[in-house]
């Protein structure tokens, strides 16, 4: 049993344990980290499998980001998690039921699937051909540039649609508008009053 | 590296799983069925990095990538449209949802 066995086995247990905890924690802070630490795991594996750039991009995108970004939700919304939990026993035994044909039937088609298919018995990519970084480079932005371009526009939708959902105008704040501001003229930003001497002007 | 393909299927599958018994076992909690939905694209991106890895074609990991676009975005977007709601009601409870039945 060489090195990277043993760390699969580590990384693999750890991202299993993570990824039940998740599911199981009382406390949604406690699933948001035990999130965290599942996505460390499996970056760890995708080091061992030499696709480094994707480890570093899963860490990036998803602890850095993804992650933070639920724990912000979780500690903002000011809910009461036990009671969302009442289902928790009801669903339980349907759930179980569903997973376990689900796991068994992926286990049996994966293994047909890696044991017979077109990938069996190969063995990975050689440590000394030409790096990741290098191997995703030269297909990202030559064959696949139009679906990057997509994700590009795809990330630009999310941001639009997350902004306009979550922002708030309040009544009774004044703003500046620099168009209404630029489009005034004279005559629509002043009037000539003939005031009678005495008695002031009405609003 | 003596670790094969099957293992990393194995555990792919393991994960996969997880995440629908976490749908499954936390319908009322939508914060944990959002998580859930990032644990089931974790295995997705397992399985594609691995056939990747041992077909020795790249194209696994660029989609991987792409997953991992979609996957951002919809955690964006759903967790807005979560603070959207829990404004308008006070609470996150889904199984009440039914404002927009027409």
């Amino acid at each position: 049993m060489d090195l990277s066995a043993i760390a699969f086995d580590i990384l693999a247990a750890v991202m299993l344990f993570a990824g039940a905890a998740v599911i199981t924690a009382r406390n949604p802070v406690h699933s948001v980290l035990f999130l965290i630490l599942a996505f460390f795991s499996g970056a760890g594996l995708f080091v061992l499998l030499s696709a480094e750039f994707l480890a570093m991009l899963l860490i990036v995108v998803y602890v850095g980001a993804v992650a933070v970004l639920f724990l912000f939700v979780v500690m903002m919304l000011d809910v009461d998690f036990v009671s969302l939990r009442s289902g928790f026993a009801q669903y339980l035994p349907i759930g179980l039921l569903v997973a376990g044909a689900l796991l068994v039937e992926m286990i049996f088609v994966s293994g047909a699937v890696a044991n017979s298919g077109a990938a069996a018995h190969a063995k990975p990519i050689a440590a000394n051909a030409a790096s990741n970084i290098e191997q995703i480079g030269q297909v990202l932005y030559t064959d696949y540039v139009y679906l990057f371009q997509a994700a590009g526009l795809v990330l630009l939708v999310a941001m639009i649609g997350a902004i306009t959902l979550t922002l708030r105008h309040k009544p009774g704040v004044k703003r500046q508008n620099i168009a209404d501001q630029t489009a005034r003229t004279k005559k629509t930003g002043m009037t000539i009053i003939k005031v009678v001497t005495g008695k002031g002007i009405e609003e | 590296m003596s670790v094969g393909l099957p293992a990393y299927l194995a555990v792919a599958a393991c994960l996969f799983t997880i995440g629908v018994l976490g749908i499954f076992v936390n319908r009322r909690n939508i914060i944990v069925v959002l998580m859930s939905i990032e644990l089931i694209l974790l295995a997705v991106n397992i399985n594609l990095v691995a056939f990747s890895a041992f077909l020795h074609d790249v194209t696994g990991q660029i989609f991987a990538m792409f997953v991992l676009t979609v996957a951002a975005a919809e955690a964006a977007v759903g967790l807005a449209i979560l603070v959207t709601f829990f404004r308008n009601r006070g609470d996150i409870a889904v199984d009440h949802a039914n404002m927009m039945k027409g």
